[in-house]
Parts: structure tokens; C-alpha cells; sequence
């Protein structure tokens, strides 16, 4: 075992950010997934849409400058880009469900590999933080889920079933972590991109269900 | 058109609310978040409270008058939000401590539903289906229905006795606009209550001194106002303190 840690939080958040497409409107959940809008992603133009009802934000305020009345969906003050838009949290909500968000993306728990998520309640836990994981996991186009390979206890979270109770089923279109870059296959897990410093065998080891490894395995790129 | 909505405290606002009322609160993280009516009615003290927000309150910094304090106080029956505990394992919110002593009991909703729910209640719309939470925990045991080949969730519309919500601009006729995000739940909160009480943060125009075509809340809806006083006597969103990780 190499021991190397991987990507780290905003290097994951860049990577996914180098998914989005020109033209994509982009929801950002809480933690990690928020970063990505930080991402230089050049001379596309991505729509940034936050559950509260802001369409068009940009990255986050320099200290001083901040809207107190103006958050991400992580409570935490942004910029508008010119041409931004804001509504209620039903209409807000009324885009999701309409089926307008071409990606989301989420932190959570544990990936199957058949593209169920989890990412609301610990096991054993009464209640828990649904926020509005659910309508944009079961609506949105693409559902991206950026989280760490393993538990702190060195434990797989890319599983072959969710031993928690699920977000949404089937959903999940690619699992970003410290390790790489993944997508579900329905009987294990794609190896897309892998990070500086890991082996396969390694990754291999801490994934649930088969690993299969892509064609001319590309190291993902960091700045 | 009826303009003695405007009251000279919060306590006067919110002095009539009887035990057993069902409030929401408006907000989404600190922007439109009546921090001053809740913290009236923390002194006012009506008990048995079904209480209506996105969260329960912040885990950070400074703390503001939130659900988790009417819940120590007492007041509360039951919650119906979208978080029950924060998305952070490692942050611990007030409220949690209490739901999970069995103090309080909650309803937990996926945030568009609950915001469904309540437009839905305001627009005479007893129930509708959503695909949200098909498939999870959350569906067992309910009315569910296939419509054009896709699953979809029966959830029924959610009336309110009161709405407390914060707004940037209202004039004297009630009518209300919002600054960025401080909209959030707000308008929908507004449809869905009895009465609609609102915190403003500029003086009260006369009526007519918001454009008609850019009122976001029209006063139908809003019953009181009450504008908030300067620090320290006026609770003002403040900027969130990181915790440390």
C-alpha cells in the first residue's frame, strides 16, 4: 500500500466542476460539492442554481463584500453572476422536479454500485437531514455524489448494497473520491480517472462489488 | 384597502396566539429568517406548538433564537422540517438532543415537498403526487401511484394558523418584497397561514410606495408588521462564524 491520501477536497470538487458541460444549469449541495463553484471552469457558462431559489451565483463573497441576505444552499454568502435570477422555494423546488437541473451534486455516505446513494441518516439514527437531497436526487438529469473512498474506520463507502437507509435508487451517475473517479456499472464500479499516487490494486481492495478498470487508465490532473 | 397593519412591537404582534397553533417560520440558513417574532414569541410563551421550517436551527455560531430554544423553553409539540439533525455528523444541534430524549416529536420532509406542501395549502390544493422519496424510508406504508409509468408520493397539503416571515420592503397595505435570498419559504409561508405576520427591515412605505408590478408577496396575505429597530435592540442576520473542523 502506497498510504497516499489522494485528491483533496477542492481537487475533487475541481474535477467534478471539469464535468459540466456549456450551457448546463448546476445545483450544488452541501459541503464539498459548494467548492465547485470556486472551479475556474474557462469559457463554459454554467448556470448556478442553490435549493434556496438563487439561480445564477457565483463564487464566494471576499470578507467584506458579503450580502447577508444572499447564501448557497451551505448558508455560506456568494456573488451573483450578471443575469442571475431568484425565486421562492417553490418554484425553486418547481425547477428541480421540472426536470431543469442538469446535474447535481451531492455529498453522502455510501454509493451502491447499482447508483443508490445515501446520504440522509446514520445508521441507527432517529431522523436525520433530508434538506433537498431527495427531490433533486430523484429529478435531477445527472446525479454526481463527490464523498471520501473509505469510513474512518478504513471501510468502503463505493458498497454493492446501502447499508443505510437510501436517498434515492438507481440515480447515481458518477462517485467522485480521494481515490478517483467512478461510475456504477450495476455490478461493481468503473475506474474513469485515478488520482496521483494510488495504485488499482489498492482502490481495488477498499471498493465493494468488481472493479473494472477504463481503457488507458488516465491520471486525473491537478492544479 | 385595510393599512393598520403596522404594530409597535414584536411582543404586540404575537400576543394573541393561543396554545395548540401551528406557526411556520420563514428562512433558509439566515437570509428572510424572522429571528425577532421568534424570539417574541419565546417570551410570550404559548405551549404546545406545532412549528413549520426548513431546520430546527444552526449548529454555528452565533446562535439565534431558533426552534431548539422554544423546544427548551417548552413550547413545543411537534416540528415539521427538513432536518431533524445537520448534514454534518459531527455538528450536534440543540434540537436533536430533545427529539431524540423523545422532548418533541418531528415530522421529517424533503425540503421541495415541505415547500409544495405549503404552496399547495395556500392554492386550494388538498394533495398531490411527487416523485421525490419514492423508493426510501419515507414512502413505507403510504399511498403511492403509478402516473405515464413512473412511481409517484401522495402528500397532502399543509395549512397554517400563523406565518412568521421577514421581508426587506413593505408598505403600509401589507405588501411585500424580498431582498435575494431572503425570499426563500417566505412567500409560500404567507399563502398558506391564517395570519401572516411579517418583520421588515426598512421603514414602512405608505401604500402604493412598492410598484404594484414589483410586489413579491401581495398584502391579501399579510395581516401584520412590525419593522425591526437597529442593534442591538433588532436581531440582524449575522455572518456565520466557520466552525473548525
Amino acid at each position: 500500500m502506497s498510504g497516499a491520501k489522494g485528491l483533496t477536497r477542492q481537487q475533487m470538487a475541481d474535477r467534478v466542476a471539469r464535468e459540466f458541460q456549456d450551457g448546463w444549469i448546476v445545483n450544488l449541495g452541501v459541503g464539498i460539492p459548494t467548492m465547485c463553484s470556486n472551479t475556474d471552469i474557462g469559457g463554459r457558462d454554467i448556470t448556478y442554481h442553490s435549493e434556496n431559489g438563487v439561480i445564477g451565483y457565483g463564487g464566494i463573497a471576499p470578507e467584506g463584500q458579503e450580502d447577508m441576505n444572499l447564501v448557497n444552499a451551505g448558508g455560506q454568502n456568494v456573488t451573483l453572476k450578471p443575469g442571475a435570477a431568484v425565486v421562492h422555494h417553490a418554484d425553486s423546488f418547481g425547477v428541480i422536479r421540472g426536470g431543469r437541473i442538469d446535474a447535481t451534486v451531492m455529498g453522502a455516505y455510501q454509493v451502491s454500485m447499482t447508483g443508490d446513494f445515501a446520504n440522509w441518516k446514520l445508521k441507527g439514527q432517529k431522523g436525520g437531514g433530508i434538506g433537498g437531497a431527495m427531490d433533486l436526487a430523484a429529478c435531477a438529469k445527472r446525479v454526481f455524489i463527490i464523498l471520501e473512498h473509505v469510513t474512518r474506520d478504513g471501510l468502503p463507502r463505493l458498497v454493492t448494497e446501502c447499508d443505510l437507509p437510501v436517498t434515492a435508487r438507481a440515480v447515481v451517475t458518477l462517485a467522485m473520491t480521494n481515490y478517483g473517479l467512478f461510475e456504477p456499472t450495476g455490478s461493481g464500479f468503473r475506474l474513469r480517472e485515478i488520482a496521483p499516487g494510488l495504485t488499482v490494486a489498492e482502490i481495488r481492495a477498499r471498493t465493494g462489488g468488481t472493479l473494472v478498470v477504463a481503457d488507458g487508465l488516465n491520471e486525473i490532473a491537478t492544479t | 384597502m385595510q393599512t393598520n397593519k403596522l404594530r409597535g412591537s414584536f411582543q404586540d404582534a404575537v400576543a394573541d396566539i393561543p396554545d395548540g397553533s401551528t406557526i411556520a417560520f420563514g428562512g433558509f440558513a439566515m437570509p428572510g429568517t424572522p429571528f425577532n417574532l421568534i424570539r417574541a414569541l419565546l417570551r410570550q410563551g404559548a405551549k404546545r406548538l406545532t412549528l413549520v421550517a426548513n431546520t430546527t436551527g444552526g449548529a454555528r455560531q452565533p446562535r439565534m433564537p431558533d426552534i431548539g430554544m422554544l423546544v427548551e423553553n417548552g413550547q413545543v409539540a411537534k416540528v415539521i422540517c427538513a432536518f431533524t439533525a445537520a448534514t454534518r455528523p459531527t455538528d450536534v444541534l440543540p434540537f436533536t438532543k430533545h427529539y431524540e430524549a423523545g422532548d418533541v416529536a418531528a415530522e421529517l420532509v424533503p425540503q421541495g415537498t415541505l415547500a409544495e406542501r405549503l404552496r399547495a395549502a395556500g392554492a386550494g390544493i388538498p394533495a398531490f403526487y411527487t416523485p421525490t422519496g419514492v423508493g426510501t424510508e419515507l414512502a413505507e406504508g403510504r399511498e403511492t401511484r403509478m402516473i405515464n409509468g413512473r412511481e409517484y408520493l401522495l402528500e397532502y397539503a399543509l395549512p397554517l394558523d400563523y406565518a412568521f416571515i421577514r421581508a426587506r420592503t413593505a408598505d403600509a397595505a401589507g405588501n411585500l418584497r424580498y431582498h435575494r435570498s431572503q425570499r426563500n419559504f417566505n412567500p409560500v409561508m404567507a399563502t398558506a397561514a391564517r395570519i401572516t405576520i411579517a418583520e421588515i427591515d426598512e421603514p414602512v412605505l405608505p401604500p402604493g410606495g412598492i410598484d404594484p408590478d414589483d410586489v413579491h408577496t401581495p398584502g391579501i396575505y399579510v395581516h401584520r408588521l412590525v419593522q425591526v429597530p437597529p442593534e442591538p435592540d433588532g436581531l440582524w442576520p449575522a455572518r456565520r462564524q466557520e466552525k473548525r473542523r
